[in-house]
């Protein structure tokens, strides 16, 4: 007895270890179902006239400028390319080996589909839209809960739900911020014990109707139609909203007042909303209503603001900048982002298939090459007519998500080790705390900084995944490679996704000869190293 | 479409010159370094109190009131003003420093709070201002520095940020202030370190090609540079302590904030424009009374030996000295003896830098019923006065990257505290 109440002893502080573990694991885990992807390619009746619709446009731009497109993108960067949009990290040596081996005519379209199966695109893209719709201020402890509306924006998303849907539940829900994750949009205005409506009404113009209309707060705005009374008016679309014992609520009897900031006098606002107010319905709460007509087939202004920002995060630079101030839309006129949505609206706002479809355009698979940047002559109308993909600094999530990947030859997804994705969770936090975060807009264009540079070159971080082990990427190179040549392959396509120029070859291949053991680890953690600190690896292109 | 692409390559433009200027010149010659007093460039320190540090038990107490807590209040060398009992170190010196009794803000939350510290502006969706250590080597930049000229020393919470003027600006984050600077030596011997270098520069070329343009505008290799230069800079040296004499160490204090204040004074001798320390903890809101004694044990040591330090050193008239936190704590005293939070009257102190000392501003009621401090002090007048003395145009317009122009400081000058000296 007594032994046995020794043995539980010695074991208790094990078992704490295994349940914290545990807990790490399951936190580190995606919150999304697993599904099996469907890999189905979208034919050509299915979406083609929609791309070569907007091709056209691209290719009538061009034309009127006297330019020449950059080249089309070989298939391996336009691998990489998409893994980094839609995954968050390059892809991994057994990915590159499986898409090399497939067949070469229509591999780019089946890979977007395979990628936006993927649970890794469900929760890379639910946390890219929550710094829309609930910002990065850590907000109200106990009442807000980020982790679950990422959770339920992932869900969303991986089953494909229309883009209305999901809006309509954020504006709209009640409940607790735990079990309707969704008012979590409500809940993260909540201040000092009220729910901030003024707050709401910005963050909805912006975020569902890509318009800024904070300044109406306080006054008209100063060249669009904005009134301040029409940002009254939104606001008190929110102005019966009430967080509770029970979550949020809607509190159908108290009317919405306004304190006038030069009389300090109250006065009530009915809720209103600035344009189409057919569109709202008579029935139903003021959030519900207020939803209802936002998300109105005939609000152009809603498709066209989602349509922006997932060009955004595809090119990492919204198709008209920023990305939630667009011009009000001008009848009978059609650009890039109203073709887009029109075609959204007509197919049930799917999410998946916008993403497809500007995957598909000429835009998004042309090079980052383009003569024009060498000679340095016409490159502000090649940038502005979209001619050559642009190079925008890869966000710190995509820089650790793609030096954690390399350093591993496996893809590192939702059936890696638990191990694997408890690393990933931890060392993210750390790393994008160090690098920088960028907060609530991530699609400002920005150059590097001195402390990311050290950071990439000398930090533990760096340290750790440029080392070679028996299970890291660099060790396991160095080793299996049967010659120089594939050894220095391989470091390419892991890190770069490319294999080496002649140039490259005759630098790098002299540092492997007649190499082995840690003389050889060495060697590859060297080229490991200054692969990881280059341009080409820190920005997308 | 226009304007996008030239407001963006405009930005990168800026950038390049500032940071091209700024580690292309040689190192700080030891004469600039010696130069002391009123013919320094004037650099701005800043003793950030993260969470909120309690008004009554630091620089304002109402001992023996409903509201007084268990403070008691002891003599300083300014006459007339009395201080918490928990900084008897302080008092001693907080004659270089004026005394403000009545701050205000209208934020209450420490994110949002900490940025209108930090900036003089409520956080906006739509924008992000720059904190006033940004602006200070936005606009007084120092050529012979090669090191960072904002660092932020500590595990603060929210540090501050460069916002529209550009990642750039951000503070350089020392996290173990003490310890060297972070991520400064390279991982490998030398010979390594150069091949590494010579294969990075193959890429690099590789990369380069149908892109040279567009790479310049990335600046990668600026910063690239600049952060080799700064690896090998002798400047490197004010990161550590081991020189200082171990009397001074212990007077500061052998903690991460004692060795952060001491790791101030050296980057202020080599001419570091913005410098903030912080040190964490004061959100008190259960057993206040002990979480502010706690604190105090750490910040009194710290902060006096700094003041006198700096003294000593004739470096406090080129050195603006601000002691604050993001608000400070309720009159009233909760259920579980803390205090919550209260951007409505809150305490700083100020000085050095030409802001004259030994003056005490402003006055909250010590029976916690009034709505307000007598005498209110907005942050935006603190902050207009701290540019004004830095030597910066205060009210100066500059075009955001989103093409709204924008004042660098929406504050006047207190008058009080910009007297000649």
């Amino acid at each position: 007895m007594n032994q046995r109440r020794k043995f539980l002893t010695a074991i208790a502080p094990l078992l704490v270890v295994i349940g914290i573990c545990g807990l790490v694991a399951s936190a580190a885990r995606s919150p999304v179902a697993q599904q099996p992807p469907s890999l189905q390619v979208r034919t050509e009746t299915d979406f083609g006239s929609i791309v070569q619709r907007v091709d056209k446009l691209f290719f009538d731009k061009w034309h009127q400028a006297n330019i020449e497109p950059a080249a089309p993108a070989d298939d391996l960067t336009l691998l990489r390319r998409l893994s980094l949009v839609l995954l968050g990290t390059t892809p991994s040596l057994e990915e590159i080996r499986l898409f090399e081996a497939d067949n070469p005519t229509d591999r780019i379209a089946r890979w977007t589909e395979r990628m936006l199966a993927d649970r890794r695109f469900a929760d890379y893209f639910a946390k890219r839209f929550a710094r829309t719709f609930i910002g990065t201020e850590e907000g109200q402890f106990v009442v807000f809960r980020r982790d679950r509306f990422w959770a339920w924006m992932a869900s969303q998303l991986q089953s494909n739900r229309p883009y209305d849907e999901i809006v309509r539940e954020m504006i709209a829900d009640r409940g607790l911020s735990t079990d309707h994750p969704e008012v979590n949009f409500v809940v993260s205005a909540f201040n000092e014990g009220i729910i901030d409506h003024n707050r709401l009404a910005g963050r909805t113009a912006r975020a569902f109707l890509g318009q800024r209309i904070d300044c109406a707060e306080c006054h008209d705005h100063p060249y669009a139609a904005w009134k301040k009374s029409h940002f009254e008016g939104l606001a008190a679309c929110y102005g019966q909203v009430n967080l509770s014992g029970v979550g949020v609520e809607d509190n159908h009897n108290e009317p919405y007042k306004v304190q006038d900031r030069m009389t300090l006098e109250q006065h009530e606002v009915p809720p209103s909303v600035p344009f189409h107010s057919e569109w709202m319905p008579t029935e139903g709460t003021t959030r519900e209503r207020l939803a209802t007509w936002i998300t109105h087939p005939e609000n152009r202004r809603f498709d066209r603001a989602i349509v922006n920002r997932i060009w955004g995060l595809m090119f990492g630079r919204p198709c008209i900048h920023p990305v939630d101030d667009l011009p009000d839309p001008e009848a009978g006129t059609s650009d890039v982002l109203d073709l887009l949505a029109a075609d959204f609206l007509e197919h049930h706002r799917d999410l998946k298939r916008l993403i497809s479809t500007i995957a598909a355009t000429r835009v998004f698979r042309s090079s980052s090459q383009h003569p024009a940047f060498d000679i340095g002559d016409k490159e502000d109308v090649i940038e502005e007519t979209w001619a050559a993909f642009p190079m925008t600094r890869l966000r710190p999530e995509q820089v650790i998500g793609s030096m954690l990947q390399a350093a591993s030859l496996k893809t590192i997804d939702q059936n890696s080790h638990w191990t694997s994705r408890a690393i990933r969770f931890f060392r993210e936090i750390d790393f994008v705390k160090e690098y920088g975060d960028l907060g609530d807009d991530e699609l400002t264009e920005r150059s590097g900084t001195i402390p990311q540079s050290l950071l990439r070159m000398n930090s533990s971080f760096a340290a750790e995944w440029t080392k070679s082990t028996v299970f890291s990427a660099a060790g396991r190179i160095s080793s299996i490679a049967p010659n120089d040549e594939v050894c220095l392959d391989l470091c390419f396509l892991v890190c770069l996704t490319r294999r080496p120029t002649f140039e490259e070859r005759q630098i790098m291949l002299p540092s492997l000869e007649n190499t082995q053991g840690p003389k050889r680890g060495e060697a590859v953690e060297d080229i490991f190293w200054s692969l990881f600190n280059g341009a080409e690896f820190c920005w997308e292109h | 479409m226009q304007h996008i692409t030239n407001s963006r390559r405009d930005f990168l433009k800026v950038a390049a010159s500032a940071l091209g200027l700024s580690f292309s010149i040689p190192g700080l010659s030891s004469k600039a370094a010696e130069r002391r007093g009123v013919e320094r460039a004037k650099s701005f320190l800043t003793i950030w109190l993260g969470g909120g540090p309690s008004q009554l038990e630091t620089w304002d107490p109402h001992p023996g009131t409903k509201i007084g807590g268990q403070v008691s209040a002891i003599k300083t060398t300014i006459p007339g003003l009395q201080i918490a009992d928990l900084y008897p170190q302080t008092a001693e010196q907080i004659h270089h420093l004026s005394v403000i009794r009545s701050m205000v803000s209208k934020e209450g939350e420490h994110e949002r709070a900490s940025y209108m510290l930090h900036t003089g502006y409520r956080p906006e969706p739509t924008l992000i201002h720059p904190s006033i250590g940004s602006i200070a080597i936005h606009e007084r930049p120092d050529d012979k520095v090669e090191i960072p000229q904002f660092v932020s020393l500590g595990d603060a919470n929210f540090p501050p940020r460069g916002g529209f003027l550009g990642d750039r600006f951000d503070a350089y984050r020392i996290f173990n202030p003490g310890e060297s600077g972070q991520n400064i030596k390279p991982l490998v011997e030398d010979n390594r370190q150069q091949r590494r270098l010579a294969n990075l520069n193959a890429t690099t070329q590789s990369f380069a090609r149908g892109r040279k343009t567009r790479i310049e505008q990335t600046l990668h290799q600026h910063t690239m540079d600049a952060a080799l230069r700064m690896m090998t800079s002798e400047q490197l040296k004010a990161f550590s302590i081991e020189s200082e004499p171990a009397e001074l160490r212990t007077a500061y204090g052998d903690n991460a904030f004692g060795r952060g204040c001491l790791v101030a004074r050296r980057l202020l001798e080599i001419g570091v424009r913005s410098i903030e320390v912080a040190l964490q903890g004061f959100d008190t809101h259960s057993k206040n009374h002990s979480g502010q004694a706690a604190r105090a044990t750490t910040l009194d040591p710290a902060l006096a030996t700094l003041l006198k330090d700096l003294a000593d050193r004739d470096l406090l008239q080129s050195t603006i000295v601000l002691v604050t936190g993001e608000f400070g704590r309720t009159p009233s005293i909760n259920p579980l003896e803390g205090r919550d939070h209260w951007p409505n009257g809150f305490s700083c102190l100020i000085g050095g830098g030409g802001i004259p000392s030994g003056l005490v501003v402003g006055e909250t009621d010590p029976h916690g019923e009034a709505k307000g401090p007598k005498d209110p002090i907005e942050v935006a007048d603190l902050y207009a006065t701290v540019l004004d003395r830095l030597g910066v145009e205060y009210q100066k317009e500059i075009i955001t990257p989103i093409g709204r122009p924008m004042k660098f400081c929406d504050g006047r000058p207190i008058e009080r505290l910009s007297a000649a000296l």
